[in-house]
């Protein structure tokens, strides 16, 4: 595994990347943690979530959409998509509000990616979700509401 | 180490699609066990994609991403044949990266 990981890292480009890749190569796996925006991850309500984020105000736009059914079933697994129109997007969020701790995930989209990202989170009751887009250096907002029949964040 | 990812990358008038399915067990850190103690948050917190040696997705992700992980975007250029290649990272200091070939 580690040869592997040597040939990423020689392979590597990027000094971003390069620096990961070097703090999970040398540095304990503990401390590799720490590109990994802790406090953003761990912040409870939205309000400190988008200023650990670092976002200083947000806009509402009709160019964000959030995609995602409106009742699931299964709040375990729930199918959530970010769009965006607007230019020159280089990072997206999903946070959703009522969840132990509201941000899902967040995304570093360089130049020639789209702003068109889906994946699956878990929801721990009904809830808004929110959608945050960095374009041009502002932050834009989209929500919808997601009704969720049985929760997948208890035991 | 974890087992292999999925992935399957597609490109079509000039843009790839890539579709990564990660297998990963995603706890929390609030579910209990049937003894009550909690079970250990593990989770993945970063996965990047590549497309040869350029970086088309840097991912941070939280414990509420479900289990098993999936991920869809879309980047310009990648013809077929090219590599697009995944890493991910858990809070345990587990990595796994795994590469397919765009069709």
């Amino acid at each position: 595994m580690n040869n592997q990981r040597r040939t990423v890292l020689k392979s590597g480009s990027g000094a971003a990347l390069l620096g990961m890749l070097a703090a999970a190569g040398i540095i304990t796996p503990g401390m590799a943690l720490a590109d990994w925006n802790k406090a953003a991850f761990d912040a409870k309500s939205m309000a400190d979530t988008l200023k650990a984020l670092g976002v200083a105000g947000t806009t509402d736009s009709k160019d964000v959409q959030v995609t995602g059914p409106d009742i699931a079933e299964n709040g375990a697994v729930v199918p959530v998509g970010v769009a965006s129109t607007l230019p020159n997007v280089t990072m997206v969020a999903i946070l959703i509000e009522k969840n132990p701790n509201a941000l899902a995930a967040s995304f570093v989209l360089p130049e020639g990616t789209e702003a068109n990202v889906q994946t699956r989170v878990k929801m721990g009751q009904t809830s808004n979700i929110y959608a945050l887009v960095k374009s041009d250096g502002k932050f834009f907002m989209a929500t919808k509401e997601i009704k969720v029949t049985l929760g997948g964040c208890g035991g | 180490m974890g087992n292999p990812m999925k992935i399957r990358a597609a490109s079509k008038d000039g843009v790839t699609e890539v579709k990564v399915l990660v297998s990963h067990e995603m706890e929390t850190g609030q579910r209990k066990d049937a003894a009550g103690a909690i079970v250990p948050a593990w989770f993945i917190t970063e996965l990047v994609a590549k497309h040869g040696d350029k970086v088309v997705l840097t991912s941070d992700f939280g414990p509420s991403v479900s289990k098993n992980p999936y991920l869809a975007f879309k980047f310009k250029g990648g013809a077929k044949g090219e590599k697009v290649t995944v890493t991910w990272k858990d809070n345990k200091g587990d990595s796994r990266t795994d590469e397919a070939a765009i069709n």
